[in-house]
């Protein structure tokens, strides 16, 4: 039998890629925080463009083997991953179906700012689990480079937040 | 581009880069050390911030290089880095740690404003990536040198020794490198006066509403290629792994 390479279309390729979750936060896909930017194909080439959260982050190594590695498995004969840093990468491009989980999960997502440096550092903070606004900041560094540490004053329980960028 | 042009963006891109790789490395070494755990975490975040955004920046001048960031960062020795000494000393206290972040934070800030106007286009739009991050070291650094200049007896001690200590060698970031003419003319890179100028306007009120006086003193201006021997000691630590280990992958 001859292996025929399947003719993707970039639907598919969306499609499949919308299973490829954050390695540190696994209950949200790539795709809806925003960090697949484009898909192309000829329908054997693809080539995914991605771009960075923090442009530090160490996941990244991880992020583009994922979807390569998804990308493959559809039958692609070739796949190139790419990371452009332009446009820079906004927490306003998590979509709100995102922003849910981010909450169900324990994260507090982040606000909203349209490029308003006042939000972004000092964003009015709920927390995830009581909903209470009665919240302190304690770091604005937390276990990974996209989180910030607050404690909620009525359930009296520390939290993580999503930092807006 | 011309030659001339070339060779100048390479050299500044990887001053920049040495700049972030080195105090990113001396951020590091708080890792596990930090006064409260929260520190411990945030200096942590500020290492691997400061490193990738030496990546961003060796990336940019690879085309003129010819080597990648790992390359430029582990297998080159002291006399080739191009880093400030400011970066490179060694960490002492936490005072002197947070006072150094801050200085070099504001000044960063300051410049990457300024780059994001670059007409070498690369450049501009790595600049506001970066900036986007680095607000957030410039505010927590901003923070701890209120907190210790206005605390203590002692705490105000300390900062204002590491400060007595730290603002020559701050004032060597304005040193201009020798072909940042060329820069400068084609709109690539700021010209320093005024960046540092727009620097003081930042630094010396906020020094001083934490009770510390700004010293009186000459500048450190030496060039570039540099060091003090604290360099040497740091580039053994930091790449001895890789060069033990040249290939080995992980």
């Amino acid at each position: 039998m001859s292996t025929q390479t399947p003719h993707l279309t970039e639907e598919q390729i969306w499609n499949a890629l919308r299973q490829v979750m954050d390695p540190e936060i696994p209950v949200v896909s790539l795709v809806e925080l925003g960090v697949v930017r484009s898909v192309e194909t000829d329908g054997q080439r693809v080539t995914v463009t991605m771009t960075p959260t923090f442009s530090g982050c160490p996941a990244l190594i991880v992020m583009q083997q994922l979807v390569a590695d998804k990308v493959k498995e559809l039958g692609a004969a070739e796949v190139d991953v790419k990371m452009v840093l332009d446009p820079p990468w906004s927490s306003d491009w998590i979509t709100p179906e995102a922003r849910e989980k981010l909450r169900a999960f324990g994260l507090a997502p982040p606000p909203v700012h349209g490029g308003d440096l006042q939000i972004k550092l000092n964003p009015r903070v709920t927390c995830p689990r009581c909903g209470s606004d009665n919240v302190t900041i304690k770091n604005r560094f937390g276990s990974t480079l996209c989180r910030a540490i607050y404690y909620c004053n009525d359930c009296q329980d520390a939290f993580e937040q999503f930092k807006p960028l | 581009m011309n030659k001339k042009l070339q060779q100048a963006l390479m050299d500044r891109l990887v001053a920049m880069a040495d700049d972030e790789v080195i105090l990113g490395h001396r951020d590091s070494e708080w890792t596990g050390h930090a006064p409260i755990l929260e520190e411990d975490i945030a200096i942590a975040n500020l290492a691997q911030d400061e490193i990738g955004h030496a990546i961003i920046w060796y990336e940019l001048a690879e085309p003129f290089t010819g080597n990648d960031a790992d390359s430029m960062a582990y297998f080159r020795d002291a006399r080739q880095f191009r880093n400030v000494q400011m970066v490179e000393l060694p960490n002492h206290d936490w005072a002197f740690t947070m006072l150094r972040h801050y200085l070099y934070d504001a000044y960063e800030l300051a410049l990457l404003t300024r780059l994001v106007e670059s007409k070498f286009e690369a450049l501009a739009k790595a600049a506001e990536k970066v900036r986007n991050e680095e607000v957030y070291h410039f505010r927590h650094t901003s923070d701890w040198v209120e907190r210790l200049g206005l605390g203590t007896e002692e705490s105000n001690t300390r900062m204002q020794r590491a400060l007595d200590h730290l603002w020559p060698y701050a004032l060597q970031l304005f040193r201009p490198m020798p072909l940042d003419d060329t820069l400068i003319e084609a709109d690539y890179f700021p010209e320093l006066g005024e960046l540092r100028s727009a620097w003081e306007q930042v630094v010396i009120p906020h020094l001083e509403k934490s009770d510390l006086k700004v010293p009186d003193a000459e500048p450190i201006y030496a060039h570039r290629h540099h060091h003090t021997e604290h360099l040497v000691d740091l580039l053994a630590d930091m790449q001895m792994v890789a060069r033990s280990l040249p290939d080995a992958v992980w």
